[in-house]
């Protein structure tokens, strides 16, 4: 239905006009999106098509289900992002508690100690990491001192050395989501809750709780989409032992330049991704993951 | 001392929260939370005084000090070179990835066409994607346009990752940012374009500075495009980092970690010194 | 500063639809130079999307816009020249008082010593003498109002806009910066459209009044008019207070039950009536008064409010009807008891019959 009457015809011509306008503002940032990562990212996909003689086949997705070694890598990787974001849970949480009840001043304090490691180079920390995780490294070192321990425990280049370091690296993007939704809970819910009878436990697991839930299902799916994907840590602090889908991705075309295999692995991760990501999104809003912790 | 015993004991039944749960009950709470936050920070600050370690191996605290590492670090030509390529194309990132995504930022949010929660989507695929992908995406168009190693290449695959974290962080300050100022500005002569450059950016110029420093530390930390996309001329310093890593414990890199987090902290002060809002505190 | 030319404002047929609802429908309204006008009306009425017409910030679907001669419906906002306050102040908290006030002066290019003189003297006709150097943050509410204005009048437009711009205030300060803007429009006498929601900031401060609901004007009319002669309904429970009996019309009569209603002002052409009286005008009476319309009728709550007091008192066929009698000393003595029998009676020029049609 369109409107009729006097000056209907230009005034809804302005106001295409400038809706075009104000979007059009928002181009070159989807130009340089579309050029640089959809288009090339299109084509791999493409790729993944294209079996070794140059034809259409579907070699490359047939040979990740036979081969025994890729499904392995798939385990590792959800077996690593499962249990990554299950203890960032477990240690994010509370702390985010903590904070959450702290005055200003030293939540702010708190918030430094959270944001520092966010703004510090992911490789400087998982360096850190490696350095300290070693063999000869401060943690074994005190931990014998200490008498924890008799012998150098192997703490690194293996699966524990890749947690250690992508629970430390993960663990303020499921602070900071939780945290907010925790800030937003005003103290009358939990006034009311005692008021009508509530014990202290079950006001924090049935009003308190519940409400925190969406910041903290928000941290945790990002914690969770970033691991599928992460290759830094793993690759130095895992030593070759646990291999991930984006390792078995740089290791095809870096070591064998088997472009058809490294996309077809790239195109499962990607479907993965979006798959929950889609799924996810049905349950909760995704703005909240791009607004939370900002 | 007896009487910070009682005051002591007083905190302890004392009522933390609003279902009255005293502190002593939720010690368990302030020990682990207080635990955790020195792992969060601790193991980045310990590379600091092991890069000052005279010793081949790095150890903690060291046994001689010495800037060997430094030196080592400054006397390398290669190491110099990707420092400079890093400065290089962080700081041309941070120059069109903040623009850019301020313009989408503003057009997405004023704009109110139905296809703009689709367009911010659209603007977020880089962080959905895997960096992988996108590095091995980049790494096969660039070979075919001779565009590998070189900086253009590496400038303009970096800026779209830093564009969400530009769209993100000055689209939330936009939210936030009291829509009538533009409005009255409007209303008193400004033609948009002035009335943004007048009135909306400076009120948001603490999310637009942030952004910026985000997308420079972006670039400036990424790995896994440093790795695909720079070499040869310009290698980054990421990328030789990540090499030197997989190979052994080198403490040069121990030193150029120190270097590193000197320059966020710097960086972070100079956010807050200059971009900061002017605080109601000093009212006269 | 001087009195400015002021420009009439013409609207003609503007209609402006959200998806199916009408925020403006087919409105027309003719605002005369040097005129204040009002919108008034419940929020979600449309009275703040028809000010925002006017300024440029909300695009119709369609209509005619003229400022004097001048159609302008297509007009940017920033070529418009009117003068314009919001409800927040939107005082830019970047720029001190002076570099608020004299910001369209620079945007028009004044020469700088000019634009000192100007916002000097703006200042002045708010009474902020002095105040240039200072921040935002450092006002009160009140003197931001000012700063608001100040910023308004400042390029001297010919027709200035207020978006409830006192809503924000106490009450005190409120009827203090009525009547102070009152009297500056009197001085500049722009032509000067309002919008509030207050009915009493409406009668105190307006030449005419529109009574906007639903994106339709229901009635333009001056402060008395508009009290003593409601269109409809709506108008009469929006302003005031006010209490409805159900009556027909018989021949050329209007009567309630087989009552005859003696009424001044004619009754309007509509199907449905209601004859509206304001509670303060009628009157407590132990016997008819003679040419006066009398009920019989029941007090059921009686409630003391200091300056008065109210009764809901129920008629013989069940409607209520609320009335409100002036306390003093000897009205004290005879308040009805609840349950007690009384007689009302209302004045022919207090009995307004009105379309009881649609609101």
């Amino acid at each position: 239905m369109q409107a009729k009457g006097e000056n209907a015809a230009g005034l809804r011509r302005d106001d295409r006009m400038e809706r075009l306008r104000l979007f059009g503002l928002g181009s070159p940032a989807m130009l340089l999106i579309l050029v640089v990562l959809v288009i090339p990212v299109g084509w791999l996909f493409y790729v993944s098509f294209i079996g070794a003689d140059g034809n259409f086949s579907l070699e490359n997705y047939r040979r990740m289900i036979n081969s025994r070694s890729y499904s392995r890598i798939f385990v590792t990787t959800f077996q690593v992002s499962f249990l990554t974001t299950a203890l960032c849970i477990v240690i994010g949480y509370p702390l985010a508690y903590f904070m959450a009840q702290l005055p200003p001043r030293l939540a702010s304090l708190c918030m430094l100690a959270v944001l520092l490691p966010f703004w510090t180079s992911l490789l400087v920390r998982t360096y850190a990491w490696l350095v300290l995780l070693q063999r000869q490294g401060l943690v074994n070192e005190w931990g014998m001192a200490l008498g924890l321990w008799d012998a150098p425990l192997k703490l690194v280049h293996n699966m524990t050395g890749t947690l250690v370091g992508m629970v430390h690296i993960m663990l303020p993007f499921l602070i900071l989501p939780t945290y907010g939704a925790m800030k937003a809970i005003g103290p009358d819910y939990l006034k009311a809750a005692a008021n009508l009878g509530a014990t202290p436990r079950r006001a924090f697991w049935t009003v308190f709780f519940p409400l925190s839930t969406p910041g903290l299902f928000a941290g945790a799916l990002m914690v969770f989409i970033l691991c599928l994907g992460f290759f830094v840590t793993p690759a130095v602090l895992g030593g070759g032992r646990v291999i991930l889908v984006s390792m078995q991705i740089v290791s095809n075309i870096e070591l064998f330049v088997n472009w058809g295999a490294a996309s077809a692995l790239g195109v499962v991760l990607l479907v993965l991704t979006v798959a929950i990501l889609w799924i996810a999104s049905r349950f909760l809003r995704l703005d909240h993951i791009a607004g939370g912790g900002h | 001392m007896q009487a910070g015993g009682t005051e002591m004991l007083r905190w302890f039944s004392a009522p933390a929260t609003e279902t009255q749960i005293t502190h002593g009950q939720r010690l368990w709470l302030y020990v682990f939370s207080v635990v955790i936050m020195v792992l969060l920070v601790a193991p980045t600050l310990i590379v600091i005084p092991m890069s000052f370690s005279d010793s081949q191996y790095l150890e903690f605290p060291p046994e001689t000090w010495s800037l060997r590492w430094y030196r080592h670090y400054f006397g390398s030509a290669e190491w110099m070179q990707a420092t400079r390529t890093s400065f290089k194309v962080a700081v041309l990132t941070m120059l069109v990835a903040t623009p850019v995504g301020v313009l989408a930022a503003y057009g997405l949010h004023a704009s109110r066409v139905r296809l703009v929660q689709a367009a911010f989507l659209f603007l977020l695929t880089p962080m959905m994607v895997p960096v992988v992908l996108v590095a091995i995406g980049a790494f096969y168009a660039y070979a075919r346009l001779n565009m590998l190693y070189s900086l253009t290449g590496l400038v303009l695959a970096h800026t779209v990752l830093a564009l969400p974290l530009v769209v993100i962080v000055t689209g939330s300050a936009l939210k936030g940012f009291d829509t009538s100022l533009e409005v009255a500005a409007r209303s008193l002569g400004a033609p948009r374009w002035k009335a943004f450059l007048t009135i909306t950016l400076p009120q948001i110029r603490f999310a637009v500075v942030t952004s910026a420093l985000l997308a420079f530390l972006t670039s400036f930390d990424e790995v896994v495009v440093a790795m695909f996309l720079s070499g040869g001329d310009n290698p980054l310093l990421t990328r030789n980092m990540f090499n030197a890593l997989r190979d052994q414990i080198d403490p040069t890199i121990a030193a150029i970690s120190t270097l590193m987090i000197l320059l966020t902290t710097l960086m972070m002060l100079l956010v807050q010194i200059f971009g900061q809002p002017r605080k109601p505190a000093d009212k006269g | 500063m001087a009195n400015i030319a002021a420009l009439p404002i013409t609207v003609a047929n503007v209609t402006k639809t959200y998806g199916r609802v009408h925020a403006l429908d087919n409105v027309s309204l003719h605002v005369k130079s040097g005129e204040f006008l009002t919108l008034l009306g419940p929020s979600g009425s449309g009275k703040s999307t028809l000010l925002m017409v006017l300024a440029g910030f909300t695009r119709p679907d369609s209509g005619s816009l003229k400022f004097g001669d001048h159609e302008v419906i297509r007009t940017p906002p920033h070529l418009r020249d009117v003068g314009m306050t919001f409800q927040s102040y939107a005082l830019f908290p970047h720029m001190t008082v002076a570099g608020n006030v004299g910001y369209p002066l620079r945007l028009r290019k004044v020469p700088r010593t000019e634009i000192a003189d100007r916002v000097d003297r703006a200042l002045q006709t708010v009474q902020l003498d002095g105040f240039g150097d200072r921040r935002i943050d450092q006002l009160s509410g009140g003197q931001r109002q000012r700063v608001a204005v100040a910023r308004a009048i400042v390029f001297e437009p010919r027709i200035l806009l207020m978006d409830e711009p006192l809503s924000a205030l106490d009450k005190k300060l409120r009827d203090q910066m009525q009547i102070e803007l009152r009297r500056l429009h009197e001085k500049l006498g722009m032509t000067t459209v309002y919008v509030t929601h207050d009915q009493r900031e409406a009668l105190t401060m307006s030449d005419r009044i529109a009574v906007v609901n639903h994106g339709r004007i229901m009635q333009l009319a001056t402060p008395l008019d508009l009290y003593e002669h409601p269109a409809n309904r709506f108008v009469a429970d929006f302003i005031g207070e006010s209490t409805f009996l159900p009556v027909t019309r018989r021949g050329d009569r209007v009567v309630y039950g087989d009552m005859a209603l003696r009424h001044s002002r004619p009754a309007p052409d509509a199907a449905g009536l209601l004859l509206m009286m304001r509670p303060e005008r009628i009157a407590l009476t132990t016997a008819p008064v003679e040419g006066a319309n009398t009920f019989s009728a029941v007090a059921r709550e009686v409630v003391y409010q200091g300056d008065s007091y109210l009764v809901q008192a129920v008629l013989a066929d069940g409607t209520e009807i609320t009335l409100r009698r002036p306390m003093s000393g000897a009205a004290l003595a005879a308040m009805p008891a609840p349950g007690a029998p009384i007689t009302l009676s209302v004045a022919p020029e207090d009995a307004v019959i009105i379309d009881a049609g649609e609101v």
